[in-house]
């Protein structure tokens, strides 16, 4: 029995918790065979509805090869699957007790939130990384060298990160695995109303002007730019479309800047 | 209901020191709070290393705990396929981890079967038995009679009455049961045992009657005549402790007469 005392044993003590909780998650993932193949058939079955099915009638604005187009949406999408795990977890430790359990144990208190988080970003690469050996197998590929690529995964990872603290607060906002549940099916159409598919100029004013501002677009524009694929946008476009990378970064601030803050503030309240 | 263990409370002075009293104290609520996606006992080994033991250790005390409270066979199988009994014991012994020296359990057995409620209880009276001290609460009034040995009761947020159990009945003194040969004589037999006792009997069937006596100086035999001699054939009358349930009834009964 280790009783914490000095912020030092502090730190320790919340990165070890931490390291306990990520490994929690993926003793989950082996316990869930089935969870793993659908993460893995999940990229193939998108790239054949998207880029065969939808793609054989839409046409790339510049010309380019629609899957090629198409693959930094999907990355996108991806990404910001993040927020609804997390999210899901959260609830359901909410409304087990599992959380108050955790409260009631010498844990660290903000191991549980940096812990969820943190599981993320590891479930979350491979899945990345299969999207990608996807992408590479039906044509897509990075043109602009090494550094733009690199960089254009470390836009995803930061804004995925910044994304599943809106997880966690959300998750414990609801405080319900059901209402959690509930709110899955909303992911869909939110990545969706972008510049993912399809080009938002042909969209309605109004609508376009949800889709540019959407930060999934931002993203999927940062991609295009940094891999050197088509569909860089032209003529009169709205600032984030203008500056994707900016955009993105300043998204993922914002994000963090709003919701570590929240998040942790309703993880303490809890209970209390 | 309070069950005092050997162990004189806590020395807690501070709220600062909040986290010695988290590493004293064990808690489970009324759900079964364990991850169903994990097994059991990567459950036990999870909670052992969020309360810091070390690696060898947690795994140890993941395993002695499993086999002292008969989770060993399912100890691989996730949680999911638990029934509502061996899911209620794992959350009990997640609470044994760090040998809490108080135990605070709410509920323990609410929506249980008889057997997985009796080896519940058994844990319990073991964990007494080592020393813990646990603080229950239960709506079951024969579960605080079985293990309580201090209990408070509790009406509408506020203690109503305290005391072991013994006390709690003597309270309201012992009961009759009388069955009667012939039903016909309910309304007679009824008006017999109100005029003795003072008390208004309740029928707890077309043919059975309870009725509480008042301080000892009845006896069953005379009981018994005055009843024969209003022509009431008793098939079978005995005294008998209250319940707990009884006493609960009547210390409600009586302070909402008090407060009417």
């Amino acid at each position: 029995m280790t009783v914490l005392t000095s912020p030092l044993s502090r730190l320790r003590w919340t990165l070890t918790d931490g390291l306990t909780l990520v490994g929690r998650e993926l003793s989950r993932l082996r316990q869930e065979p089935g969870q793993i193949v659908a993460t893995l058939v999940f990229p193939v079955i998108m790239v054949v509805l998207f880029g065969y099915v939808l793609g054989s009638a839409i046409q790339v604005p510049d010309g380019g090869d629609y899957r090629e187009y198409l693959m930094p949406g999907l990355f996108a999408m991806v990404t910001f699957s993040a927020w609804l795990g997390v999210m899901t977890r959260m609830a359901t430790d909410a409304s087990r007790g599992v959380m108050d359990r955790f409260r009631s144990m010498p844990t660290a208190r903000l191991a549980v939130p940096f812990g969820q988080t943190g599981a993320d970003l590891l479930t979350g690469l491979p899945m990345l990384a299969i999207m990608v050996g996807t992408g590479l197998l039906v044509g897509w590929q990075p043109h602009r060298g090494l550094i733009p690529t690199t960089q254009a995964f470390l836009l995803m990872i930061v804004l995925r990160y910044a994304l599943s603290w809106v997880g966690v607060y959300v998750g414990l906002a609801v405080k319900n695995d059901q209402a959690a549940d509930a709110m899955v099916p909303l992911g869909l159409p939110f990545t969706m109303l972008s510049n993912a598919f399809v080009p938002t100029d042909g969209m309605p004013g109004w609508l376009r002007l949800l889709a540019d501002w959407n930060p999934v677009s931002a993203l999927t524009a940062a991609s295009r730019e940094l891999f050197g694929n088509p569909g860089a946008p032209s003529g009169n476009v709205t600032w984030p479309l203008a500056h994707p990378v900016t955009a993105v970064l300043l998204w993922s601030a914002a994000l963090l800047v709003i919701f570590v803050p929240l998040s942790l503030r309703a993880y303490m309240r809890r209970g209390r | 209901m309070v069950d005092y263990g050997p162990v004189p409370p806590l020395p807690v002075r501070r709220l600062r020191e909040a986290d010695q009293v988290r590493a004293r104290i064990g808690l489970a609520g009324q759900s079964a709070a364990v991850d169903e996606k994990l097994t059991g006992r990567g459950n036990l080994r999870m909670f052992a290393r969020l309360s810091h033991l070390p690696r060898h250790h947690a795994h140890r005390r993941a395993d002695e705990l499993l086999e002292r409270f008969g989770l060993m066979d399912a100890a691989d199988r996730p949680v999911l396929g638990y029934s509502g009994g061996m899911r209620r014991r794992l959350d009990l012994i997640t609470c044994l981890i760090l040998r809490p020296q108080v135990l605070f359990l709410d509920e323990p057995t609410t929506g249980l079967d008889p057997r997985s409620r009796g080896e519940i209880w058994h844990s319990i009276r073991d964990l007494v038995a080592d020393g813990t001290t646990v603080v229950l609460t239960t709506q079951y009034l024969d579960e605080a009679d079985q293990l309580a040995d201090d209990i408070a009761v509790v009406d509408h947020g506020q203690v109503i009455a305290t005391g072991t159990p013994d006390e709690l009945k003597a309270t309201i003194g012992d009961r009759l049961d009388v069955t009667l040969e012939d039903p016909a004589t309910l309304p007679a037999a009824m008006t017999v045992l109100n005029t003795l006792t003072g008390n208004d009997p309740t029928t707890t069937d077309t043919d059975r009657l309870s009725v509480a006596l008042p301080g000892g100086r009845l006896r069953l035999a005379d009981i018994v005549r005055e009843l024969d001699r209003a022509a009431v054939a008793a098939a079978d009358a005995s005294l008998r402790r209250p319940t707990l349930d009884e006493v609960f009834l009547r210390l409600t009964d009586r302070k909402e007469e008090t407060a009417r």
